[in-house]
Formats: structure tokens, C-alpha cells, sequence
């Protein structure tokens, strides 16, 4: 049965993107069928963490107007023959993204694909209350910081009043994914810790990913960082994060860098 | 602060602490929208009944604690004005 899932966080720049991406890739490795579509209507950045911005021809505001079908507007990865993106269009107008023509767009999309997911915009505005509206589940990307853990707090709220799941009188599943984490410095005291994160939103955790420089390098050449480097610390904890999506139980852990013996001589030095 | 110094802790158990009086309130208004609205409303409501005032010589303060906090109203009455007696109804 098709999950349609949202990865949101209120506040920008936690790596909602980088993240959609990269537990997309995950799932589609693990022979998933899975489409992501990107909500930033006006400020589409989803295609391009994927490496497929040269290929976008139609858009999920065209689909909604009818101005192309559904097939036509989904670009297939060039990596994985499971991946799909459903581009958002750079029109300004907020208002172009309609109630209904989301609802029939995730109804369509649920008959072909196991994940879809949701990359939604910044803040509380329409677009990020439409990327939420039909979700089965959430997953909320914080980093350990006030003002995104405040935020998080918030868009926790909002997935507990007004996607349909709650107005329905049901729960929608909650996972928090803390990105950019730094171990050493929570352990020191400088950063807040997984414990104070959970213990302040108490919600179920989905994974850690460490702060670490292959994810602004995958970014750089367009890759999710599952794929670009899948052995890397931060793909690895991607790929346990989107094993638990999938109903496994693995224990949590911050994965470190293997870095070998001719890297740690020579290498760069670590972050 | 000046322990965390001295021990040379870090910062994060302040956010910790600040983020939790915060969110306690946050997550109170959210079935209470606008408690501070509200309040300044009906308070001016009442205390125009009595004094004459100008609206923007009034301050309003919240400062929010983990187990009190305060409101804090200051009006700026005119002296010569002087105090206008509602008439009794």
C-alpha cells in the first residue's frame, strides 16, 4: 500500500531537500517505487539536488491545471529506475497549487508508487499546509538548535490539527530526523543533545545524520548523498533512517567516517 | 552562567532550559490563541471607563517564567486631565 509521506520543519535551511532526496534514493535502492515531489512553488530546488533540473518540462502546477497528465510531468532518475520527481513550477503564484488539485495529484500518484513524499516549502503558509494535507506520516527535520527545535514544535502542531489524517480523528505518524549533528560538541555541552532534542519535541526519532562535508558535496554535483557516496557517514545514516521507515528496528547510532588508513595520513581533515 | 563558565560548560543546557519555558507557554496558547490580545483589550476597555488616556502612552510587558510570570501594564495618565469620573449608570 502506497505511504505518502511529508518532510517538513518550519524553519528553512535544515535540509528538508537534502533529506527528501536522500531517503528517496534509499528507498528506491531498496527497489521501492518511490515519486518525490517538490511543494516550493516559486523556489523549486528539488531537481536540482537531484541532478535533473535540464530535464524539467512540465510541472505539478501544470498537472493540477491540466495542462499535461500526470505521466508526462514525472522525470524519471537517470540512476535509479525506481526514482521519480514531480517538479514544482517557478510561477509566483502561490495560489496556482488548489485543495483538490493536490488531493486528486497524491490519489493518481497512490495506484502506481509505494512512497511518495513530500518535500515541503519553509514556514506555515499554504504550500508547506498543502505538503502535509494528505500525508499518512511525517517526517520532521531538525537540527539541534532553538530556533529549529522551537519550529519544529510548531509544525508538530500543525500535523496534529490540520492534515486530513488528524480532521479525520486519526493520528498521523510522527519521525524526527536531527540532521547536522555533531556529537562531539553535544557530548561537550556546546550543542543540544539527541536526549534534550527528544525530550523537548517527544517524538519518535528516525535517525541522526551527522554534520559532515559530503552532503554540500553532493548537493554541489547533484546527487543524493545516498547515491553519490553511499559508504559516507551521513548516506549511511539515510539508508538505517529509511530501513525504520520500512517498519525495521535497527539500533540508533551517529555514524562516524571510515576513513582509511592512506585518507587519515593524508586525507583532509575531518569536520 | 557564571557556573557553566567556571566549569567551562557548554551552552546547550541554557538552550535546553530556555526552549522548555518557551515551548510550555508556546504550547498553552495554542488552545488559547492570543491571551495577551485579549488581555490588553479588555483591560483597557475597563480602566477607559474611568481615566481619560491616549492609547499609545500605553505599555504592556510579559515576562514569562518556568513557574510565574508577570504582566506588567503602564499608562501614561496626563496630569491637569485629571481623573474623569464615568457617570454612575
Amino acid at each position: 500500500m502506497a505511504q505518502v509521506l511529508v518532510v517538513t520543519s518550519g524553519k528553512g535551511g535544515v535540509g528538508k531537500t537534502t533529506s527528501t532526496a536522500a531517503l528517496g534514493a534509499a528507498l528506491a535502492r531498496q527497489g521501492d517505487k518511490v515519486v518525490v515531489i517538490d511543494f516550493d512553488v516559486g523556489l523549486r530546488n528539488l531537481d536540482l539536488v537531484l541532478g535533473a533540473e535540464r530535464r524539467v518540462v512540465f510541472d505539478l502546477i501544470n498537472v493540477i491545471h491540466g495542462v499535461a497528465r500526470l505521466p508526462q510531468a514525472l522525470i524519471r532518475d537517470k540512476r535509479l529506475d525506481t526514482l521519480f520527481l514531480l517538479p514544482a513550477s517557478q510561477t509566483r503564484d502561490k495560489d496556482a497549487l488548489t485543495e483538490d488539485g493536490v488531493a486528486k495529484v497524491i490519489e493518481e500518484l497512490r495506484n502506481t508508487f509505494d512512497w511518495i513524499i513530500c518535500d515541503s516549502p519553509a514556514g506555515i503558509e499554504r504550500g508547506a499546509t498543502l505538503a502535509m494535507r494528505h500525508a499518512d506520516a511525517a517526517v520532521i527535520v531538525t537540527n539541534p538548535e532553538v530556533s529549529s527545535v522551537r519550529d519544529s514544535d510548531r509544525i508538530i502542531g500543525l500535523l496534529d490539527s490540520k492534515t486530513a489524517k488528524a480532521e479525520r480523528g486519526e493520528r498521523i505518524d510522527k519521525h524526527l530526523l536531527v540532521t547536522r549533528y555533531h556529537s562531539g560538541r553535544a557530548s561537550r555541552g556546546e550543542m543540544l543533545s539527541i536526549d534534550d532534542v527528544l525530550e523537548i519535541l517527544v517524538t519518535p526519532l528516525l535517525g541522526i545524520i551527522p554534520e559532515s562535508e559530503e552532503v554540500l558535496r553532493a548537493s554541489n554535483i547533484g546527487s543524493p548523498v545516498t547515491l553519490s557516496n553511499p559508504l559516507s557517514a551521513p548516506a549511511r545514516a539515510y539508508f538505517d533512517a529509511a530501513r525504520r521507515l520500512k517498519g525495521e528496528t535497527i539500533a540508533m547510532n551517529v555514524p562516524v567516517e571510515n576513513k582509511g588508513i592512506f585518507n587519515k595520513l593524508f586525507g583532509r581533515k575531518a569536520a | 552562567m557564571s557556573v557553566f563558565k567556571l566549569f567551562r560548560r557548554g551552552s546547550a543546557p541554557v538552550a535546553r532550559e530556555r526552549l522548555q519555558i518557551l515551548l510550555a507557554h508556546e504550547r498553552a496558547a495554542r488552545s488559547q490563541p492570543d491571551l495577551l490580545g485579549v488581555l490588553r483589550e479588555e483591560i483597557l476597555a475597563v480602566i477607559s471607563r474611568h481615566v481619560a488616556f491616549e492609547p499609545d502612552k500605553v505599555q504592556i510587558k510579559m515576562d514569562r517564567g518556568r513557574s510565574v510570570s508577570t504582566l506588567e501594564v503602564d499608562i501614561e495618565i496626563p496630569n491637569g486631565i485629571g481623573l474623569v469620573l464615568a457617570r454612575a449608570s
